[in-house]
């Protein structure tokens, strides 16, 4: 059901860990609905220079926190805001379509440790793309959506 | 990819024995006749059909005559809760089942809600158990149907199918139970546990797939499942698969008879693993009943960690296991049974179900004692739940 690619940032995950004295850290997700992914950040004249991840979810979980790390290693803050979780699964060659809610928890997981970072600079953002009102409703969403597909 | 194969899975499926096939084979060639017609090659079939349907009677208690072929175990009980409820409207609309029923039975029962039925769901304890008081409190007037699982197909806790039978019959009502899980790993007697009907599967005893039966006790009031043609004497009409039957004609006769070795084996398995782990392994609860439960079962929650991850590093071992995870169940919550036993979201989405067959050694246990603690360990270094019960210490 995954890909290769998946498959291999599943068992290799890339960019696991903490940093210490991270300059951006976020933590999105539910352990209710089965995933949380915790993102650490160290930022660098506005440029991603490290980014190190801890989830606890299922395999399209684990490698999309994997790739989404990959991804913004050495990106601006402003590039990594751009980010979709389309992106992300398309780098991992796809995802299964249940699995497709982990790619969202991938962005908003850069979101938010972009947010922090910027909260702690003092940097007010435009786009509030670092507010993850979302995630704490996606689990009643997704249910929602999986109850009309069943019904 | 492992070279080595271990298959932990065996309540989802097991492969057909050997003798079980070498019996079936004959039946997609040579014996293939029709079992409605009435020359040498159909007659044969008939003959087939009606020596499977011996031993399965024989299997539990049963008299030949209360024992029809359904295409599976989710057809018999598709037939059974529909059938029993059609058939006694006039009597009542109220059905008594479990929470933690294979869907099966909880999907048909919430389908007949649509149709204006009421059905109760009894809770269960901490291990899984249903009390038969709680069933004795639930029955009503309209009460035309009891309907409990032998053993669950999660958890493998055995249910107290005697006590509550005897209830149902004291109470006048017909008493159903699911028993995929159980014919063959645990002895069953219609009458003496006062069952009225009875579903069972032949792929959980090394009989083939898309083969199943309904135990029918003499007298009870069931519209027919399938309209056409007389077979199973008119209640379940389609051309025999006769190979199937056959098949699972063979296979229950040999579990049957194989059950007290095959259960000592099972539970040493079993028993050995659960020990291990537990010493192996810290933050784990055993989901089910210690000893009231499938000699084959062992259901784990492992904190912190969620159980596709666990089933994917495990596959990579060569290691076929279960999980009752929302990502592994199809849908985004996890187990049922899990939640119904009192298990949070979090600690359901990671169980591990490990289920043992006959073709599983010791050797088989050291080497998942060796491979899955180290599995555990990796998952959880990685896990953001983890860190934070290791900074509470």
């Amino acid at each position: 059901m995954y890909s290769e690619k998946v498959m291999d940032h599943f068992m290799n995950p890339r960019n696991v860990g903490e940093i210490e004295n991270a300059d951006g850290v976020g933590e999105v997700g539910n352990a209710k609905c089965g995933d949380i992914m915790k993102m650490y950040l160290k930022i660098d004249n506005g440029v991603i220079v490290d980014a190190k991840f801890k989830t606890f979810g299922c395999g399209a979980a684990v490698a999309t926190s994997s790739m989404a790390t990959e991804m913004i290693k050495g990106k601006t803050v402003e590039e990594a805001l751009k980010i979709t979780n389309k992106a992300v699964a398309e780098a991992l060659d796809g995802l299964p379509p249940v699995k497709m809610h982990c790619s969202v928890l991938a962005e908003e997981a850069i979101k938010s440790a972009i947010a922090d970072y910027m909260k702690n600079r003092g940097i007010s953002l435009d786009n509030d793309g670092g507010d993850c009102n979302a995630c704490s409703r996606r689990c009643e969403d997704v249910h929602e959506q999986f109850d009309e597909d069943s019904a | 990819m492992s070279e080595r194969f271990v298959y932990l899975d065996h309540a989802a499926t097991t492969y057909v024995r050997k003798e079980v096939l070498e019996a079936m084979l004959p039946y997609f060639t040579e014996k293939y006749g029709n079992a409605s017609t009435i020359y040498s090659i159909g007659r044969e079939s008939k003959k087939a059909i009606e020596e499977a349907r011996e031993k399965v009677a024989l299997a539990l208690g049963a008299d030949v005559k209360e024992i029809f072929f359904t295409g599976s175990g989710t057809e018999a009980d598709n037939w059974v809760i529909k059938g029993v409820a059609y058939a006694n409207r006039q009597k009542g609309n109220h059905i008594i089942t479990s929470s933690i029923e294979h869907h099966a039975v909880l999907h048909t029962c919430q389908y007949l809600e649509s149709e204006g039925f009421e059905v109760t769901y009894l809770p269960v304890d901490k291990d899984g158990l249903v009390s038969p008081e709680d069933v004795r409190k639930a029955i009503r007037p309209e009460t035309i149907l009891i309907s409990i699982m032998f053993a669950n197909n999660e958890i493998g806790t055995i249910q107290p199918i005697g006590e509550i039978g005897a209830i149902a019959r004291e109470k006048g009502v017909y008493f159903h139970t699911d028993a995929v899980q159980a014919v063959g790993n645990v002895p069953i007697d219609v009458n003496k546990m006062n069952i009225d009907l009875l579903s069972l599967s032949g792929h959980k005893f090394y009989g083939p797939k898309g083969i199943g039966a309904l135990y029918i006790r003499k007298g009870v009031k069931i519209t027919n499942f399938m309209h056409g043609g007389a077979q199973e004497r008119g209640r379940r009409a389609s051309t025999e698969n006769v190979p199937a039957i056959v098949g699972l004609g063979k296979a229950i006769e040999i579990a049957t008879k194989n059950m007290d070795e095959y259960n000592r084996k099972l539970i040493a398995l079993r028993d050995r693993t659960i020990d291990e782990l537990f010493r192996r392994i810290p933050h784990i609860r055993l989901n089910g009943h210690r000893e009231k439960r499938l000699p084959g079962n062992v259901n784990i929650s492992f904190e912190y960690i969620e159980g596709e991850s666990l089933l994917l590093m495990l596959d990579m071992k060569g290691i076929a296991a279960s999980s009752g995870s929302a990502c592994t169940s199809g849908s985004l919550d996890p187990s049922h049974v899990l939640l119904a036993i009192g298990l949070s979201h979090e600690t359901a989405h990671g169980s591990l179900r490990l289920t043992f067959g006959e073709e599983n050694t010791m050797e088989d246990v050291d080497y998942l004692l060796e491979t899955l603690p180290p599995i555990v360990e990796r998952l959880r270094a990685m896990s953001p739940l983890y860190e934070k019960v290791k900074e509470g210490v």
